[in-house]
């Protein structure tokens, strides 16, 4: 039996067999071949094997994930039979006497490199199809068993180094219990989608990869962090104990869905959810949202071919505000570079792409894009309570150059006949220092703020968030990181504004007394956290807490916070 | 030879899932068919052939087939191509 540590990265606990997601090895060395008919046969046969495969992963595909996602199985079904791939590879086994895979690999080869040169975006995903129905032949031809994590038909827990966005839609909510990875944070791309599918997973374990082997059996532990492999039938017994608290804890917590947000003295905050779709909502109602904290625009722009047209936006935003029945719903403005990219805008690669031409930055210079996007909120807003925040503010001129084109646009809307509201708040998005330090000034202007905690502190401390050997510096506790949360709400609420967060620290249990105590007026976490705070809230006074917060922001290090809070809230 | 001329009418080209159509309807047919666009021609029986022509809003291309069902398969790719708003 072995343990791994790691972070906890969506709560929970499961219990499962490992499920590998890991490429095979599908390295070979070039042979000649005598008998070149048999080689043509032998690759034939892998053909009709990759197919059939494929046949099965396309049918499985559809039922589970519907046809749109099986559509892509379709294309690479045709590759397959693709005359054009196939006999200039029949070709170079029988001509060069080579073996079959070193004809496949090389013939592959040359369109993958003739579609990566096209200077269309879509072109050259296309040499992504190529080399994903090569590796599919590849491993028929050496008898490698190649992942298929669409076909898994019984509970599983996925390990993998990463979980792409690709990966994840591939798999199967009704089997796949949990996740496990070697890299990743709180914040990575693998967690965030294993918090939204409420699937316990612990991230960055450095190597469960290699310690755990397919068909061992696994425990998750996403409430410590923890993953153990091949436990004792004792340890089961305990976890499967731990599963049932935890699941009776959830319905305990279940039964605030209605309530209030209101500490022991009667202050009320205003729990929030942060979310990417309007399909997010049914998740905000299920946890009793108060509003919505954080609308992150950019899925709409992402896992497609070109922008999405102002009418496609409309209708979102329309369904988002109708769907939160007036209450709250702040709207960020498209946050796009830096990790999220968008193939079709086809943007140079950048040295630092998080300190680069991103979010506001891109939208004030190919203000088409931005417009568009203004103009679908403007004639959303009357559906319901808007609010728009502009991402990555640096200046008080960008939100006042944003601001002048949401104007402009705000005007040509109405001179066209056309509805829009009266009064839509309008914020920012603090997560650059030099706005938090400077957030007096901005808030004469702006109607709130909401501190974006992810970036705040990886701005802060000078530490890339994707990279894993500077995560120690990824401190929301630090006494440094307090102080500029402390200057933002302060400045907010001495111009009669409000303070929100929509970073993952608003809905971290450490983090939450201190924000009370700090005067943070809205919350915006995932939807799964917001009843686990509200339960916290609920016990807490917000006179002790303003005694702890002031205490904290004068200490030293971050241990000393956290252990100030942990004694504050026994 | 059959042949016959096209317009693409739909806003993102023959890309992905109208390749797919094109090339999945060709090839139930024995005859050798091709796709002609911007001088280049291609076999409209390989998915790769079609998608690395990219061809998009308002191109003209032609399609040929030679053969003994060489007028049916030109036909049922027709009808395919109105059905799906593709050209015209």
């Amino acid at each position: 039996m072995t343990f791994l540590n790691g972070i906890a990265a969506s709560n929970g606990i499961a219990i499962a067999k490992a499920y590998l997601l890991v490429e095979p090895d599908l390295s070979f060395d070039k042979k000649t071949i005598e008998d070149t008919s048999a080689e043509v046969e032998r690759y034939q046969q892998a053909i009709e094997k990759a197919k059939s495969e494929l046949e099965a992963i396309r049918d499985r595909a559809k039922v589970d994930l519907g046809p749109d996602k099986a559509a892509i199985f379709d294309a690479h079904l045709l590759v397959l039979s693709d005359p054009e791939l196939n006999n200039p590879i029949e070709d170079k086994i029988k001509t060069e006497n080579v073996n079959a895979e070193s004809a496949l690999k090389e013939t592959a080869d040359m369109f993958v490199t003739m579609f990566e040169q096209m200077d269309n975006e879509y072109m050259k995903e296309r040499a992504a199809d190529i080399r994903d129905v090569t590796k599919r032949v590849l491993s028929h031809l050496l008898n490698v068993q190649l992942p298929n994590p669409s076909m898994i038909a019984e509970e599983v827990i996925i390990v993998a180094e990463d979980l792409t966005p690709s990966d994840t839609a591939q798999l199967n909510r009704k089997f796949v219990k949990g996740f496990t990875t070697n890299i990743g944070g709180r914040t990575s791309h693998s967690a965030i989608m294993a918090r939204s599918l409420e699937i316990p997973a612990v991230v960055g374990t450095k190597t469960a990869v290699e310690e755990i082997n397919n068909g061992d059996l696994v425990i998750v532990d996403g409430l410590k962090g923890e993953v153990h492999i091949n436990p004792t039938p004792e340890l089961v017994e305990q976890y499967r104990k731990i599963h049932q608290d935890y699941e009776n804890q959830k319905a305990e917590w279940a039964k605030l869905v209605n309530e209030a947000t209101v500490s022991k003295d009667g202050h009320h905050v205003e729990l929030a959810a942060n979310i990417g779709t309007p399909n997010d909502l049914n998740g905000v109602k299920a946890n009793g949202g108060e509003g919505v904290g954080l609308y992150r625009t950019e899925f709409l722009y992402m896992g497609r071919e070109q922008l999405p047209t102002e009418d496609e936006q409309f209708d979102a935003y329309k369904a988002v505000l109708e769907g939160m029945d007036g209450k709250s719903v702040v709207v960020r403005t498209l946050d796009i570079g830096g990790d999220k990219e968008l193939p079709y805008l086809d943007l140079p690669k950048e040295m630092n792409p998080f300190l680069g031409f991103r979010a506001i930055r891109l939208c004030l210079e190919q203000q088409d894009i931005f417009r568009t996007q203004l103009r679908a909120l403007l004639r959303a807003s009357t559906f319901g309570n808007l609010k728009i925040m502009f991402p990555m503010i640096a200046t008080l001129d960008e939100f006042r150059s944003a601001k002048a084109i949401l104007e402009e646009e705000k005007q040509k809307l109405l001179s066209e006949g056309q509805k829009v509201a009266d009064k839509i708040e309008l914020g920012i998005m603090v997560e650059i220092p030099s706005t938090a330090v400077l957030a007096d000034q901005f808030a004469k202007e702006v109607d709130f703020f909401s501190i974006g905690t992810n970036d705040l502190i990886q701005y802060t401390m000078a530490a890339d968030r994707m990279n894993q050997r500077v995560s120690y510096l990824y401190q929301p506790y630090s006494p440094s990181i307090l102080r500029l949360v402390k200057m933002v709400i302060d400045a907010a609420h001495a111009e009669g504004k409000w303070a929100g967060m929509c970073g993952e620290m608003a809905g971290d249990e450490t983090a939450v007394p201190v924000l009370l105590g700090l005067g943070l007026d809205e919350f915006s976490m995932s939807a799964t956290s917001i009843l686990k705070a509200r339960s916290l809230i609920k016990n807490l006074n917000k006179s002790d807490m303003e005694n702890l917060a002031a205490e904290v922001i004068n200490m030293q290090t971050t241990s000393q916070v956290v252990d100030a809070v942990n004694k504050a809230i026994q | 030879m059959a042949e016959k001329q096209f317009t693409v009418i739909a806003d993102t080209g023959i890309h992905a899932r109208p390749a797919t159509l094109l090339v999945q309807t060709a090839s139930k047919f024995d005859a050798e068919i091709n796709l002609e666009y911007k001088g280049k021609k291609v076999n409209l029986k390989s998915i790769m052939g079609v998608m690395s022509l990219g061809i998009g809003k308002g191109a003209d291309f032609k399609i040929s087939a030679e053969g003994s069902d060489a007028e049916s398969a030109l036909n049922s790719l027709e009808e395919t191509i109105r059905k799906e708003g593709l050209a015209e």
